[in-house]
């Protein structure tokens, strides 16, 4: 899937993920994409959490290999 | 930007001294401040040794407040965990475990909280019955008693007590 920009943030802990994720969508303008790979087991249902309160939308996810990947329009 | 009753807000009072609790504190902090809320972190007596840098500084003290800043720990590297402390033992071993797993430092932690402007407040009735002063904390944090807090924690959904 097309992305604006991509967050590795692989082997990363709690809270991390999410704050990088907060970051990252930070620099984005409205309508963009960001993909996020994470390996934390939190990260699905934290990001899911996250962009529902926060006013962005999830596109798709998947997991390969242990790694979940996002995609996330900022609203 | 920033309006009464438009911004989400969190509030935490950190009473514990505890490194486990200080460390879920800031965790919750710093992931209520990538949700966009306005935290405050408010530190009441054992949690304000969380704040206290880790060099000791050269202030007026009394007999019972040298004791007390000898007795407690000085600053988030000397903290001792609530269960299995062992001495020093537990820390070093949750503290090894930690970076095993790529976890945050509870310094690291802190550090990340102020650069994502979480407020960090040290309650100054306390401050004065451990005979902290402000020379001895963290630079970047604010002084306020109860009622900043209050002021704080009615516009807040989310107010912990750890």
């Amino acid at each position: 899937m097309d992305h604006n920009k991509l967050l590795d943030a692989t082997g990363l802990a709690c809270p991390m993920p999410i704050v990088k994720t907060k970051k990252s969508i930070d620099e984005l303008s409205s309508g963009q994409v960001l993909e996020v790979h994470a390996t934390d087991k939190g990260a699905q249902n934290d990001l899911t959490a996250w962009a529902k309160k926060t006013g962005h939308e999830i596109l798709d996810s998947k997991e390969e290999n242990g790694v979940f990947k996002f995609w996330i329009r900022k609203g | 930007m920033t309006q009464v009753g438009t911004t989400e807000r969190t509030t935490i009072v950190l009473f514990s001294g505890d490194l486990d609790k200080s460390i879920a504190a800031f965790i919750i902090a710093n992931g209520a401040a990538a949700y966009d809320h306005e935290v405050t972190i408010f530190f009441t007596f054992w949690g304000l040794n969380a704040l206290r840098k880790d060099q000791p500084v050269p202030v007026k003290k009394g007999l019972l407040e040298k004791a007390f800043a000898w007795m407690m720990p000085r600053g988030s590297k000397k903290l001792g965990l609530s269960r299995m402390n062992f001495a020093g033992a537990g820390p070093a071993m949750i503290k090894h475990v930690m970076k095993k797993h790529n976890a945050l430092s509870l310094p690291q932690l802190i550090e990340l909280a102020q650069a994502q402007g979480v407020k960090l407040v040290a309650c100054t009735m306390t401050m004065d019955l451990l005979g902290l002063q402000q020379e001895e904390l963290l630079d970047g944090i604010e002084y306020a008693g109860v009622a900043a807090y209050l002021g704080d924690a009615t516009e807040a959904k989310v107010n912990l007590f750890i």
